[in-house]
C-alpha cells in the first residue's frame, strides 16, 4: 500500500543500498581501496546529515513548523553518546594502569582516575552529576533518545500550548539553541566547555579494529538508519497522520475546528523529529571524532533549513538530495579542492567566496525555484504543480506555495 | 620652559656635588642599567641622598630619558640636547635609552617626593602627591608635614588630606591615628578605605593559649561557620601541635609497602579494592606495631578542645583597630548604595545599546511584520562605514559627524535594495522572508570578511567622548555610553515624531493597519513599505557606528546582536516602540542583575537571561505591551 | 534522485581517485600544513602557513633535505574542529606527508591528536598552550605554562608589586587551565583566596563596564591590583577601551596579556594600550642577527614592508628547523626515526639563545616580558635564560607527580610516585 502510493520509496532504498555496497567495495577495509578512509567517513557523515534533513522536512515541510533548533537535538544526541565513548575509553585506560599497581583500586579510585583524566584538562576534578550514567552504554543509548525527546516535549508543550507559532516560534527555537550552546560553552556545566568531547572515533572495546573498518561499519549503520527513517517517514506521511499534519501546515484553524488536537499532533511530530535528529547525531559524532558547543550554534540549524529548502521541501527525497548535495559541495569548495576562478585582475578563491555563493544561491532558490532541486526530478517524472491561480495551499504562514505543491 | 630651568639648575648646582653622584653611579652602574624593583631601592636612596644633581638624574630616569653611552657614561636626553648626567657636558655620541619598568619608576617617584613637595612648579608638586598616593613610605610623613603650606589652595587641601591619611598609616602615636581616623567620618573616599583596610588585616592562629598583648579580632571555635573542624585541625598540624590524619593515598602506599605474598596483614590483596578491607588491614598493621597508628577521631577532638583559635590583628593597638572598623562599617553601607547606582547605570547603558540595535528591527519587524535576519549585517555595515570614513577623513570629530549620516545612507540604500529585490516578492510569506534574508546575511558577512579581513578594525571615539562621567569614586559611566544613551533617546523621539507627525508616518500606519484600504485612498503601499524598510535599516547603520565606537568592528558584530535584538522586540511586544524600550530595559537590567549574582562567569548571565526570556514568552506570547485590535494575527 | 544519484556518485569517485593518485610521488619529501585559511582563525593561522612556506623555500634553496626537495601540501580545515581531524587523516594516509605543521587552538589539537597517534604521524604545534599533555607524536614548540604564565606572574609580583590579582579570561580551556594553575601557584605563594578575582567571558565579549568596575574596586583596600589577561582576540578591543575610559592607566593597574601579540596589535588603536604588558618567548623587537635576518626575509617573502612577526611564527620556525636537523641526523623521514633523533636537537632561536628539544617533546625557551609601545611593538623589559618546558605543571597536586619522557620511559604520562606509566596514548 505504501509502495503503491509512493513508488519513490523503493527507488530511494535501492539507490541507498547500491551506494552503500559500492562504497564498501571501494573502501580500504573491504575492497579495492579506491575510496580513502577519510572519504568514507565524509560519506557516512553526509548520510547522517541527510537523516537530520529528513527530520527537518517532516517538521517544516509537512507540519509547517520552521524550527531553527533541530541541530541542537542533533548535537545533544552526539553529546549523549560522546559521554559514554569518552568515559568508557578512559575507563579502559585507567583500569589498565591501576591494574599494574600493587593494590587493586577501589571503585571510587577508578572513578576518580577517570574523572581526572576527562576533566583534568579543563581544571576540574569532580564528576558532574550529568555524567552519572556515563559508564553504562544502554543507559546512554536510552538518553540519546530520552534527553532530546524530553527536551523537545517540554519546549514544544510550552510553546504550542501558548499558541506560539510562525516566526515567533522560529525565533524562540533559535533562542533555545543559543541558550543551550552558551550553557554548554561554560566549563562549569560539566561538558568540558569549548573543548567539548573528543577522541570519539576510538570505540571502547574495539581498539583492535582499524579505523578503515570502523568507518565502513558506521557507514552501514548510517545507511541503515537513513533507510529505516525514510520508511518510517513515508509511512507516517502516507497515512491519516500525514494528512492531518499537512492540513495543520496549510490551515491550522480549520483543523482545530474540525476537532483535531492540533497541539497534540504538533507535539508528536516535533518530538519525533527531535529524536530522529538525535539518532543522526549519535551516529555522526563518532565519525567526526569531536563534538563541541560550536556544533549547535544557531547557524547550524539554519543550514539545516537551507538544505531542505534547496532540496525542495514537502517531499522526503528532496530533503535528502538537498543535504547530500549542499554538504558535499560545501566540503568540496571549502576543502580548497575547487580551482580558483580567474576574472582578470580579480581571482575568486572559492574558500572565501563559497559562502557568498551559497547565500545568494539560497535567496535565488527561495525566490525563483521554490521546489529547489526536486524540480529537476519533477521535470523528469512529469510532475506539475496544481493551478491555484497563485494562491498558497492555505492561509497559514507555513503553507506550501502553489509552485511547491504536487498536483 | 621647565626643562630649561632644570638645565640651569643643573649647571649651577651640578659641579658642587657631582663628585658624589658620579661615585654612586660608578659603583652601581649595572644595577641602574638593568634595575629590579626588588634590589634597586638602596641604590635609589643613595642617589637621592647624593645632592642636587640627583633630582634631575632621577627625574630623567623615571621619565625614560636617561641613557648609557657606549663607554658607560650616563646621559640625560632632553629634547634635542643630550648632556652628561654627572658633568652636564654635551654629548654627541649615540645613547642607549634605559627602560626602567613601572615598578622601578614607582620607587623613583617615591624617592623624588621629598624634593618635589616644595618645588616651585605646581605640576611637580602634583606629581609628588600622585606618587604619595601610590607608594608612600613612613619616611614621607615628616617630609609632607614640613611642606604642608602651599600657595595653590587645591594642592594645599590635597596635602592636608594626604597628611591625615599618612598619619593613619604611619604615625607611631595611636591617639593621633585615632584622631585622624575620626576626622574622616562620613568620607567615602577610596583612599580612606585604602588607608583603613590594611589596619584590619588579620592572621589566623592556633595555640594552647593566646598571649596577653595580642590584639584579638575574633576568637573562633572549631565547628562554627568561620572555622570547620577540618580546617582547625589543619591549623594545628601546620603549627606542629598535632599529628596529621591519615589520607587515603597515604593509607594505600603504606599498605603497598607491607605486601607479604598475596596478602597484607592477613587480608588478601585482591580484597583491597574495598575501602573497609583497607581499614582492617591498616588497623591490623598498626596493632602489630609495624605502622604508626594514625590520629584517631578521639585524638582529633581532644586536640581541638585543648587549643584556642583566633584571628589576630597585625596592628597592635586595639583603639586604632576599633576606630578603623567602625569607620569602615559606616562606609560599607554607603558604598553598597553607590555600587547599586553604578550597576543601574551599567544596566541602563546596556539597555540603551540593545534598544539602539533593536529600534530598526522594531520598525521593520514590528510595524511591517517583515523578518529581516540581515538586520545584524546592516548594523555591521554601519560600523564598517564608520571605519572607512575614519580612515578617509582626518580628525576624529569631523569623521564621526560624517560617519553617522554616511552610515545611515549606506544602510538605507542597502535596505531599499534588499526590499526591492527580495522582500517585496515574498510579501505575506514571513517564513520564506526569514530564510531568504538569512541567505543575504550569510553572503554579506562573508563579503565583509573577504573585504576587511577577519580581524577587528579600530573605530576610535574622539577625545571628548573618551573618559568617563563620575559621581564620587564608585559611580561612573564612560562618556561614550552616555552618548549612546542620548542617541537612543534621540531615535526614540525621531521615531515617535515620524510616525505621529509626518505624512510618511501617517501612510505607514495606514498601510500597516489595512493595506487594501490605504491603497484605495491613493497611498502606494509598496513605496511606503520601501521607505519604512529603508528607515529601519538606516537606523541600524547608525547603531552600528555607535556599537563600533564602544566595542569593536568585526564581521561578526551583527550576529552578536541579532538574537538579542529580536528578543527585545518580541519581549516588548511587536508593533509598539514603548514595548521595545521596555524589552530593552528588561533584558539589560536582567543581564546585569544576574551578573552580580555570579560575577565570575559572564557567560552564565547571558544563558540565564535567554532562558528567562524563553519562559517569559511562553506566558506572555505577545510581549509586555501586546498589540490589541482586530488586525492582530497570530 | 534517479537523476542525481549517478552524478553525485561519479563526482565522489573522481575526487577520491584524484586524491590517491597524488600519493605516488617519490622525488620529494612531503610535509603537510594544517592551518585554517578561512573562518575565524584564518587571520592568525594564515601567517603560520606562510611561515612554513617561507621555511620550505629557504630549505629548498639550500639544496633541500636528504638530496630531495621539500613539498608543502596545504589544506584548509576552515576553523572547523572536526575538519581538522579529517584533513589530518587525509594528509597522512592519502597525501603521505612525513610531518604536519599545524593547529592553533587547543580544540583543534585535541581533534587531531587521536588521528596522529593512530596513524603514527608527526605534528609540530607552534602555539603557547595550557600544558597537561605530552604525546609521542607531537612536538610542542610553543610555551607551556611554566614558560609564560608563571614567570609573568613572578614579574608582576616582584617588579610591579602586585598584591591583588584579577585573572580575566575568555571561557575556554587555555584560560581555564592557566588560571587554575596560577590560582594554585599564587596561593602557594601566600596570596589569600580573597585577593584573587577570576572572571570568564564569552568569545568576542563587548560589554566590559561592570568587569572593569569590579577590577578597579579590588584596589579599594589599598593593595596594588594587577590583571592577568587570557582574553582572546577581538574581546580585547572593548576591554582596553573600557579600561582607558575608566581612566585606569598601566601605572595604576597593569594588564599582563598572554594572547596579545604584534599581529593582534596591528589591527588596533594602540593609544589606549601603551605601558600594558605581554609575556611571550619572542618579540619582533628582540635584538639579534638571526631576528633581523628573519624579519627581513619574512617581509620580502610577503612583499609587505610593514608586516610584523610574532611568537607563534618563531615557534614554527624553530619547529621546522628542528625537524630538518632531526631528519638529517636520522637519515630518514620515518616518524619513529625522526622522533628518536629529535630529542636533544639544538636550534638557534631568534632572541639570541638556543632551543633544545626535551625528552617530554617540549622546548627550552626564554621568557620575555614586553611593554606595549605606541607603534604596536613591544619594549622588552625582562628576559630570562631559556626555561625548560614542563608538560605537567608542578603547581597542581594531581599533575605535580607526573612526568613525560619519550626516549627514556616511552611514556607521556609517567607517575613518578608509583613509578608507572599512566597511559601511553594521550587523553584527548
Amino acid at each position: 500500500m505504501l509502495i503503491r502510493k509512493y513508488p519513490s520509496v523503493l527507488i530511494f532504498l535501492g539507490i541507498l543500498a547500491a551506494f552503500t555496497i559500492a562504497v564498501t567495495l571501494m573502501s580500504q577495509a573491504y575492497g579495492t581501496g579506491a575510496i580513502p578512509t577519510s572519504m568514507v567517513k565524509t560519506l557516512g557523515k553526509t548520510l547522517c546529515l541527510a537523516l537530520a534533513a529528513l527530520a527537518m522536512d517532516l517538521v517544516w515541510g509537512y507540519a509547517g513548523i520552521l524550527s531553527l533548533g533541530h541541530m541542537a537535538f542533533f548535537a545533544l544526541g552526539g553529546y549523549m553518546i560522546g559521554m559514554w565513548l569518552m568515559y568508557a575509553r578512559t575507563g579502559e585506560i585507567v583500569a589498565a594502569t591501576l591494574a599494574n599497581a600493587p593494590i587493586p583500586p577501589t571503585p571510587m579510585e577508578l572513578q576518580q582516575g577517570i574523572t581526572s583524566q576527562i576533566f583534568g584538562v579543563v581544571g576540574s576534578s569532580d564528576l558532574p552529576l550529568t555524567w552519572a550514567f556515563a559508564g553504562s552504554l544502554p543507559m546512554q543509548l536510552l538518553l540519546v533518545l530520552a534527553v532530546p525527546g524530553l527536551f523537545a516535549l517540554v519546549f514544544g508543550w510550552l510553546a504550542f500550548r501558548s499558541r506560539v507559532n510562525g516566526v515567533y516560534l522560529s525565533i524562540l527555537t533559535q533562542a533555545m539553541t543559543l541558550a543551550l550552546a552558551l550553557w554548554l560553552f561554560q566549563n562549569d556545566s560539566g561538558f568540558r566547555g569549548n573543548n567539548g568531547l573528543s577522541g570519539l572515533q576510538n570505540i571502547p572495546g574495539l581498539g583492535h579494529v582499524p579505523q578503515a573498518t570502523l568507518s565502513v561499519w558506521f557507514l552501514w549503520a548510517s545507511a541503515l538508519a537513513l533507510g529505516l527513517a525514510y520508511l518510517l517517514a513515508s509511512w507516517l506521511v502516507a497515512g491519516k497522520f500525514g494528512s492531518v499534519i499537512r492540513a495543520i501546515r496549510d490551515d491550522e484553524a480549520r483543523v482545530r475546528f474540525l476537532g483535531y488536537s492540533v497541539e497534540g499532533y504538533k507535539l508528536v511530530i516535533f518530538t519525533l523529529t527531535a529524536m530522529i535528529c538525535a539518532i543522526a547525531g549519535a551516529l555522526y559524532y563518532p565519525q567526526a571524532g569531536i563534538i563541541n558547543p560550536a556544533e549547535l550554534a544557531p547557524i547550524a540549524s539554519i543550514y539545516l533549513a537551507v538544505w531542505v529548502a534547496i532540496g525542495g521541501r514537502g517531499r522526503l527525497y528532496g530533503a535528502v538530495i538537498g543535504a547530500v548535495f549542499v554538504s558535499l559541495l560545501s566540503s568540496w569548495f571549502t576543502g580548497g579542492r575547487a580551482p580558483d576562478l580567474n576574472l582578470g585582475p580579480f581571482s575568486v578563491q572559492w574558500v572565501n567566496w563559497w559562502q557568498v555563493l551559497l547565500g545568494l544561491a539560497f535567496v535565488c532558490v527561495t525566490l525563483f525555484a521554490p521546489r529547489g532541486l526536486s524540480s529537476v526530478i519533477d521535470a523528469i517524472t512529469g510532475l506539475r504543480h496544481p493551478n491555484r491561480r497563485g494562491q498558497d495551499l492555505g492561509p497559514d504562514l507555513g503553507a506550501l506555495r502553489e509552485q511547491e505543491a504536487e498536483a | 620652559m621647565r626643562r630649561i630651568v632644570f638645565c640651569l639648575l643643573l649647571l649651577i648646582a651640578g659641579p658642587a656635588s657631582a663628585q658624589d653622584l658620579g661615585a654612586v653611579l660608578e659603583v652601581s652602574r649595572d644595577q641602574i642599567a638593568k634595575p629590579s624593583r626588588q634590589t634597586i631601592g638602596p641604590v635609589i636612596d643613595e642617589i637621592a641622598a647624593s645632592g642636587a644633581g640627583a633630582v634631575t638624574f632621577l627625574e630623567a630616569w623615571g621619565d625614560r630619558r636617561l641613557g648609557l653611552t657606549a663607554e658607560g657614561r650616563f646621559a640625560i636626553v632632553d629634547g634635542e640636547a643630550t648632556i652628561d648626567a654627572v658633568t652636564g657636558a654635551r654629548i654627541t655620541e649615540e645613547v642607549d635609552l634605559l627602560r626602567p619598568n613601572s615598578g622601578v619608576r614607582g620607587l623613583i617617584a617615591a624617592a623624588l617626593v621629598p624634593a618635589q613637595l616644595a618645588d616651585p612648579d605646581p605640576v611637580r608638586r602634583q606629581a609628588a602627591l600622585d606618587a604619595l598616593g601610590r607608594d608612600a613610605t613612613p619616611g614621607h610623613l615628616p617630609a609632607l608635614r614640613q611642606a604642608l603650606q602651599d600657595p595653590d589652595p587645591g594642592l594645599a587641601a590635597r596635602k592636608a588630606r594626604l597628611e591625615r591619611l599618612l598619619t593613619i598609616r604611619f604615625d607611631p602615636d595611636p591617639a593621633a591615628r585615632v584622631t585622624a581616623i575620626d576626622s574622616f567620618d562620613g568620607d567615602d573616599g577610596t583612599d580612606v578605605q585604602a588607608a583603613l583596610s590594611p589596619l584590619l588585616a588579620t592572621s589566623r592562629v592556633a595555640a594552647a593559649s593566646l598571649p596577653e598583648t595580642a590584639n584579638i579580632a575574633a576568637r573562633l571555635s572549631p565547628g562554627s561557620d568561620d572555622l570547620s573542624p577540618d580546617a582547625a585541625y589543619r591549623l594545628l598540624v601546620d603549627a606542629g601541635l598535632a599529628r596529621a590524619r591519615l589520607t587515603e593515598a597515604d593509607q594505600k602506599s603504606a599498605l603497598a609497602a607491607h605486601i607479604e605474598g598475596d596478602q597484607v596483614a592477613g587480608v588478601p590483596v585482591a580484597d583491597l579494592a574495598d575501602p573497609a578491607a583497607r581499614d582492617r588491614a591498616y588497623a591490623a598493621l598498626a596493632q602489630a606495631g609495624t605502622l604508626a597508628p594514625a590520629a584517631t577521631a578521639e585524638e582529633v577532638e581532644a586536640a581541638l578542645k585543648a587549643h584556642v583559635f583566633a584571628d589576630i590583628y597585625a596592628e597592635a593597638s586595639p583603639e586604632v583597630t576599633d576606630a578603623a572598623r567602625a569607620a569602615l562599617n559606616d562606609m560599607a553601607f554607603r558604598k553598597r548604595v553607590q555600587q547599586g547606582a553604578d550597576l543601574t547605570l551599567d544596566a541602563l547603558s546596556l539597555a540603551s545599546i540593545y534598544f539602539l540595535a533593536a529600534i530598526g528591527l522594531a520598525i521593520t519587524f514590528g510595524v511591517m511584520g517583515v523578518i529581516n535576519m540581515a538586520h545584524g549585517e546592516f548594523i555591521m555595515m554601519g560600523a564598517y562605514t564608520g571605519y572607512v570614513v575614519q580612515t578617509l577623513v582626518p580628525g576624529k570629530t569631523v569623521s564621526l559627524i560624517v560617519a553617522l549620516p554616511a552610515a545611515f545612507a549606506v544602510t538605507f540604500l542597502a535596505g531599499v535594495v534588499l526590499y526591492l529585490l527580495v522582500i517585496r516578492h515574498l510579501a505575506k510569506r514571513p517564513l520564506e522572508t526569514l530564510l531568504a534574508t538569512f541567505g543575504v546575511s550569510i553572503a554579506l558577512q562573508q563579503m565583509a570578511k573577504n573585504i576587511f579581513g577577519t580581524q577587528a578594525r579600530p573605530l576610535t571615539a574622539p577625545d571628548w567622548l573618551g573618559g568617563a562621567i563620575s559621581w564620587g569614586e564608585v559611580v561612573s559611566i564612560s562618556t561614550i555610553r552616555v552618548a549612546i544613551l542620548v542617541l537612543a533617546l534621540l531615535f526614540l523621539g525621531l521615531f515617535l515624531f515620524i510616525t505621529r507627525r509626518t505624512r510618511l508616518g501617517l501612510n505607514m500606519r495606514a498601510v500597516t493597519q489595512n493595506p487594501g484600504m490605504a491603497a484605495s485612498m491613493g497611498i502606494n503601499p509598496d513605496r511606503v513599505a520601501m521607505m519604512t524598510f529603508g528607515l529601519g535599516s538606516g537606523i541600524a547603520g547608525i547603531a552600528g557606528v555607535a556599537i563600533g565606537l564602544f566595542a569593536k568592528v568585526t564581521s561578526e558584530l551583527g550576529s552578536d546582536y541579532i538574537v538579542q535584538s529580536f528578543m527585545t522586540v518580541v519581549v516588548g511586544g511587536v508593533g509598539n516602540i514603548w514595548g521595545t524600550l521596555a524589552g530593552a530595559a528588561l533584558i539589560g537590567g536582567l543581564q546585569k542583575g544576574i551578573e552580580v549574582l555570579n560575577p565570575a562567569n559572564t557567560l552564565a548571565a547571558q544563558t540565564w537571561m535567554i532562558l528567562f526570556i524563553i519562559v517569559f514568552i511562553q506566558f506572555r506570547p505577545r510581549g509586555i505591551f501586546p498589540t490589541r485590535g482586530r488586525f492582530v494575527e497570530g | 534522485m534517479q537523476a542525481f544519484g549517478p552524478i553525485l556518485f561519479g563526482g565522489m569517485l573522481g575526487l577520491s581517485v584524484a586524491g590517491s593518485a597524488a600519493a605516488q610521488d617519490g622525488d620529494t619529501i612531503k610535509i603537510g600544513v594544517l592551518h585554517s585559511l578561512s573562518g575565524t582563525m584564518a587571520i592568525s593561522e594564515t601567517t603560520l602557513k606562510d611561515t612554513v612556506l617561507m621555511m620550505v623555500d629557504q630549505q629548498n634553496a639550500k639544496g633541500g633535505l636528504l638530496g630531495k626537495q621539500i613539498e608543502a601540501v596545504v589544506v584548509d580545515p576552515a576553523s572547523d574542529w572536526p575538519l581538522f581531524a579529517e584533513k589530518a587523516r587525509e594528509l597522512i594516509s592519502v597525501q603521505g606527508v612525513d610531518a604536519i605543521f599545524g593547529c592553533w587552538t587547543s580544540v583543534s589539537r585535541k581533534s587531531v591528536l587521536p588521528v596522529i597517534e593512530e596513524l603514527n604521524g608527526l605534528l609540530f604545534y607552534p602555539v603557547q598552550y595550557e600544558g597537561e599533555e605530552s604525546s609521542k607524536n607531537v612536538i610542542y614548540t610553543g610555551a607551556a605554562p611554566n614558560q609564560q604564565a608563571i614567570p609573568a606572574v613572578d614579574y608582576m609580583r616582584d617588579e610591579l608589586g602586585v598584591e591583588k590579582w584579577a585573572l580575566l579570561g575568555t571561557d575556554y580551556v587555555y584560560p581555564r587551565t592557566t588560571n587554575t594553575i596560577l590560582d594554585a601557584y599564587l596561593k602557594d605563594n601566600g596570596v589569600a583566596a580573597g585577593d584573587i578575582f577570576v572572571n570568564y567571558t564569552p568569545f568576542g565579549h563587548s560589554d566590559w563596564s561592570k568587569i572593569v568596575a569590579d577590577v578597579v574596586a579590588l584596589g579599594n583596600d589599598g593593595k596594588k591590583v594587577g590583571v592577568v589577561s587570557t582574553i582572546n582576540g577581538d574581546a580585547n578591543v572593548g576591554f582596553y577601551k573600557e579600561l582607558a575610559a575608566a581612566g585606569v592607566s598601566a601605572d595604576d593597574i597593569p594588564v599582563m596579556a598572554f594572547s596579545v601579540g604584534e599581529e593582534e596589535l596591528s589591527g588596533l588603536d594602540t593609544a589606549n594600550l601603551v605601558g600594558h604588558l605581554a609575556a611571550w618567548n619572542y618579540f619582533q623587537t628582540a635584538e639579534s642577527d638571526e631576528n633581523t635576518a628573519f624579519v627581513e626575509a619574512w617581509q620580502a617573502f610577503t612583499g609587505n614592508e610593514a608586516r610584523v612577526s610574532n611568537d607563534p611564527m618563531e615557534a614554527t620556525m624553530i619547529g621546522f628547523n628542528a625537524w630538518v636537523q632531526a631528519v638529517e641526523k636520522a637519515g630518514s623521514t620515518e616518524t619513529d626515526a625522526v622522533l628518536e633523533a629529535i630529542v636533544g636537537v639544538e636550534v638557534p632561536n631568534l632572541t639570541g639563545s638556543t632551543a633544545t628539544v626535551l625528552p617530554n617533546h617540549h622546548l627550552t625557551k626564554p621568557v620575555l616580558i614586553g611593554e606595549i609601545r605606541e607603534d604596536g611593538q613591544f619594549d622588552i623589559v625582562s628576559e630570562t635564560e631559556p626555561v625548560p618546558g614542563d608538560a605537567w605543571t608542578d603547581f597542581l597536586p594531581e599533575s605535580a607527580v607526573l612526568d613525560a619522557d619519550w626516549p627514556g620511559k616511552q611514556c607521556g604520562m609517567f607517575n613518578t610516585q608509583t613509578n608507572s606509566c599512566v597511559q601511553v596514548q594521550s587523553n584527548y
